[in-house]
C-alpha cells in the first residue's frame, strides 16, 4: 500500500531525511516512534503529499508522488495535531465543505455515518469553535474518513487530550483501522501505541532505525525495543 | 574559498580604467552646453546609471522565471544579486536626476512618468527584500522572491504606461529639436559619443559588480553548508 | 456502518468548479456568522474617510474633485484587511493544509479564495457608496462609478490574493502584505481614479474608455499571472 524507497529530504542546505525505507501492506497498522526532531512529520507530510521528495521513490495506494498526488490524495486521509477545521462553521456544515471539495457521493447519507460513528450526531448544529479538544479531535478523524480513504495517517493526534479523550480516541481508532485501512501513526505515547499498532518502526536521524511486528515484539517491553532502538 | 577566477581580475582593473575614461571624456571631451553648463554632464552619470538600473530589473525578472522553471536555488542568488544592484543604480540615478532637475525645472522632484515609476520600483525593491527577510527555509524563499519579481516586473511596465497618461516634462534627450518640452537640449555628436561611451563604461561595471555579488552569495551559500555540517 | 470499499478506480473526485463553489460557500457562512471580518473592515472604511475629512479640509468644491481619490485610498485601505483575515484564518488552524489535502487543482482554491475576497471588498464598498453619498452631499449611484470599483476591485482582489498566501507564510505576515500589495496595485488605483473621476463629472464615456480597457487588461493579465503561479505559492 505505502511504499518508500531511499527517500532523501532536504530543506535548503539540511537534510531530514537521508535515504529513508519503508514498506507497508495493506491493512497494517505502523506506529511511526521516534525523537523530536527525527523528522516524523516531514516524512508523514511527504506521505500526505503536502511536501515534495528531494530525491527517492515514494508510492502511496498505488500511486506515485509526486506525479500522481491527485490520486494519492483521493485515497488518504489525514489527521494532524491541528485540527483542520473551521472554528465559525457547525460540525455538519465542515463536513459537508470537505465532503464537497472531495466530491463524495451521497453526501448527506455519508455526513449522518460518519457524525454517528465519531459520536457527535448530537452536537452536529454547534459550532466547531465551541468544541472541547478531544471532540474537535473526533470531528477530524471523520473528516478524514468522509471520503473513504484506503489509507489514513495520524500525526500525533493525542496530543492536547485528557485520559478520557484519548481513551475514546483509541475506540474511534480502532474501530475505523479495524475497517481494513491502511495506517500509519506517529506518536510519543508508547503506552497507547502498544495497545493499538501491529507494527513498530523508529525513526531516528533521517531514516528507519528498527521495526518490529506486535507478534515480534511478543513479551517485550515497547518501551525497551525504543530505548534500545535508538541506542544502537 | 575559492579566489577570484583570473577573468573576473582583469574585469576589475578593466572597469575602474573605463571608469576613469568615462570620466575623463565627461569633463574633457564632451562639450559645454549652451544654457545648463557643468550641471549638464551630471545627465551621462544619469543615464548610465539609470541603464544599469534596467540591466538589473530585467536580469532580476528573468532569473525569477528561470528560478520557477527549473529550482536551481543559483538562480536565486542571480535573481537577489540583480535586484540589489539595480535597486542602488536606480537610486543614483534618482539622486543625480534630482541634482540636474533643481536648475533646470526649478524643483528636485517632479511626479512625472519616469521619475515616479522609478520610485514605485524603488519601493517593489525593498518590498522584495523585506519579504526575503522574513522566510526562513530557502526553497521556500526563493520561490516567493521569484513569484514576486515575476508579478513586479509586469506591473512596472504597465505602471508606467498608465502615469504617461498623463503629460510629461522629463527631456525627451535623443532627437527632438523642439524647445517645447522645457529642459530638453540638443545633442551634438560629441556628447552622443561620450553619453554611449558612459552607456558602455556603466553596462561593464554592472556586469562586474554582478559577478562580485553572485560570487559572494554562493560564498555565503558555502558558509551555511559548512555550519550545518558541523552542527551534524 | 459502511463495511464496503470501493476501488481504487471509483473513488469520486470533486470537479473544479464545485470545489470554487464550496470553498466560496465555506467563508461566506462563516463570515456571515461571525461577521469579524466584514466589521472590521466597515469599521474601518468609515474611520479611514473620517479621517480625510478632517485631515483634507476641503470647500465642497474640491471636496468633489478628490472624491475618486479618497474612495479608492479607503477601498484599499480597508482591503487589505479583508485580505490578511481571509488567509489567517487558513493558516491559522491548519486549514490551508485541509485544502492542499484535497484532490483538486491548486488554482480552485486560488479562485475560491479570490471570489470570496471579492465578495468582502464589494460589500464593503456597497456600503461605502450610500455613507459617503450621505455624509458629503453627492450623488455616488452613478453605473460607470460601478462598473469601474467592479473592475478595479478585482484586479486588486486577484493580486491580493496570491499576495496574502505568500505574506500569511512569512514571519512578518499582517504587516508585509501592504507592502508587496500597493506599489504593484499603482495602475489600477491610477485607472480606477481617472476613470471614476470621469464619470462622475459625466465625461464622455470615449474619454474615460482607456482606463476602462487599462483596467481589463490589468484584470486579465494578472488573474493570469496568478493562476500560473499560485502552485509555487502553496506546495511545498
Amino acid at each position: 500500500m505505502i511504499s518508500v524507497k531511499k527517500l532523501v529530504k532536504r530543506f535548503g542546505l539540511k537534510t531530514v531525511l537521508r535515504g529513508l525505507d519503508f514498506e507497508v501492506q495493506e491493512g497494517e497498522f505502523v506506529a511511526l516512534l521516534g525523537p523530536n526532531g527525527a523528522g516524523k512529520t516531514t516524512f508523514l507530510r511527504i506521505l500526505a503529499s503536502l511536501s515534495r521528495p528531494t530525491l527517492g521513490e515514494v508510492s502511496v495506494a498505488g500511486y506515485r508522488l509526486p506525479a500522481q498526488a491527485a490520486a494519492v490524495r483521493r485515497n488518504l486521509g489525514v489527521v494532524s495535531h491541528l485540527p483542520l477545521l473551521y472554528g465559525d462553521l457547525t460540525a455538519e456544515e465542515n463536513l459537508r465543505f470537505y465532503g464537497r471539495i472531495y466530491g463524495v457521493l451521497e453526501l448527506g447519507q455519508r455526513i449522518e455515518e460518519v457524525l454517528e460513528l465519531v459520536g457527535l450526531t448530537s452536537r452536529r448544529r454547534d459550532l466547531v469553535r465551541t468544541f472541547s479538544r478531544g471532540m474537535q479531535q473526533r470531528l477530524a478523524i471523520g473528516r478524514a474518513i468522509l471520503h473513504n480513504p484506503d489509507v489514513l495517517l495520524f500525526d500525533e493526534p493525542h496530543t492536547g487530550l485528557d485520559q478520557d479523550a484519548c481513551d475514546m480516541l483509541d475506540r474511534l481508532l480502532r474501530e475505523v483501522a479495524g475497517q481494513g485501512r491502511t495506517v500509519v501513526m506517529t506518536s510519543h505515547d508508547l503506552a497507547r501505541v502498544e495497545d493499538l499498532a501491529s507494527r513498530f518502526d523508529v525513526l531516528s536521524r533521517g531514516v528507519i532505525y528498527s521495526s518490529v511486528s506486535r507478534t515480534g515484539l511478543g513479551k517485550n517491553n515497547l518501551l525497551d525495543f525504543y530505548r534500545q532502538a535508538l541506542a544502537g | 574559498m575559492k579566489p577570484q577566477p583570473i577573468a573576473l581580475k582583469v574585469l576589475n582593473i578593466v572597469s575602474v580604467l573605463l571608469f576613469l575614461a568615462a570620466l575623463g571624456m565627461v569633463f574633457l571631451y564632451a562639450p559645454l552646453e549652451a544654457t545648463m553648463n557643468y550641471v549638464q554632464k551630471i545627465f551621462y552619470f544619469h543615464i548610465a546609471n539609470a541603464w544599469v538600473g534596467m540591466l538589473g530589473f530585467i536580469a532580476a525578472a528573468v532569473a525569477g522565471v528561470i528560478y520557477l522553471i527549473k529550482h536551481d536555488q543559483k538562480w536565486d542568488i542571480v535573481e537577489l544579486a540583480a535586484v540589489e544592484i539595480s535597486l542602488v543604480f536606480f537610486l543614483i540615478a534618482i539622486v543625480a536626476g534630482s541634482i540636474w532637475a533643481r536648475p533646470s525645472w526649478g524643483a528636485y522632484w517632479t511626479w512625472e512618468p519616469r521619475l515616479t515609476t522609478a520610485a514605485i520600483l524603488e519601493m517593489i525593491y525593498i518590498a522584495y527584500l523585506l519579504l526575503r527577510q522574513g522566510i526562513d527555509d530557502p526553497d521556500r524563499r526563493a520561490r516567493f522572491s521569484a513569484v514576486y519579481t515575476l508579478v513586479g516586473a509586469i506591473s512596472v511596465p504597465i505602471t508606467f504606461i498608465s502615469i504617461r497618461f498623463f503629460r510629461t516634462i522629463h527631456p525627451v534627450v535623443i532627437g527632438t529639436n523642439s524647445a517645447a518640452s522645457q529642459g530638453s537640449f540638443d545633442m551634438t555628436s560629441k556628447m552622443l559619443a561620450t553619453m554611449f561611451f558612459a552607456l558602455f563604461t556603466f553596462s561593464v561595471i554592472f556586469v562586474n559588480l554582478f559577478w562580485h555579488r553572485i560570487r559572494l552569495g554562493q560564498l555565503a551559500q558555502q558558509v551555511e553548508q559548512l555550519k550545518l555540517e558541523e552542527l551534524q | 456502518m459502511n463495511n464496503n470499499q470501493q476501488t481504487l478506480a471509483h473513488k469520486p473526485a470533486s470537479s473544479f468548479i464545485g470545489a470554487i463553489g464550496a470553498i466560496v460557500w465555506k467563508d461566506l457562512v462563516a463570515e456571515l456568522r461571525s461577521r469579524e471580518l466584514l466589521s472590521a473592515m466597515l469599521v474601518f472604511a468609515l474611520l479611514v474617510i473620517l479621517i480625510f475629512n478632517f485631515a483634507l479640509e476641503l470647500d465642497p468644491l474640491t471636496r468633489r474633485v478628490a472624491t475618486p481619490g479618497i474612495l479608492w485610498a479607503t477601498f484599499a485601505f480597508a482591503g487589505t484587511l479583508g485580505l490578511n483575515r481571509s488567509m489567517a484564518v487558513e493558516k491559522d488552524r491548519g486549514c490551508l493544509d485541509g485544502l492542499l489535502l484535497a484532490p483538486v487543482d491548486r488554482s480552485a482554491i486560488y479562485f475560491g479564495k479570490m471570489i470570496s475576497n471579492l465578495a468582502f471588498m464589494l460589500i464593503v464598498e456597497v456600503v461605502v457608496l450610500p455613507v459617503y453619498s450621505v455624509l458629503y452631499n453627492t450623488n455616488l449611484f452613478n453605473p460607470g462609478l460601478i462598473i469601474v470599483i467592479l473592475l478595479g476591485s478585482v484586479g486588486y482582489v486577484a493580486v491580493g490574493t496570491l499576495l496574502s498566501s505568500m505574506a500569511v507564510q512569512t514571519r512578518t505576515r499582517d504587516v508585509l502584505l501592504p507592502i508587496l500589495l500597493f506599489p504593484v496595485v499603482i495602475p489600477i488605483l491610477i485607472a480606477a481614479v481617472k476613470a471614476s473621476s470621469g464619470f462622475l463629472q459625466g465625461l464622455e464615456v470615449t474619454e474615460v474608455m482607456p482606463y476602462i480597457n487599462l483596467l481589463i487588461v490589468y484584470d486579465v493579465i494578472f488573474i493570469a499571472v496568478a493562476y500560473m503561479v499560485f502552485d509555487f505559492v502553496v506546495e511545498e
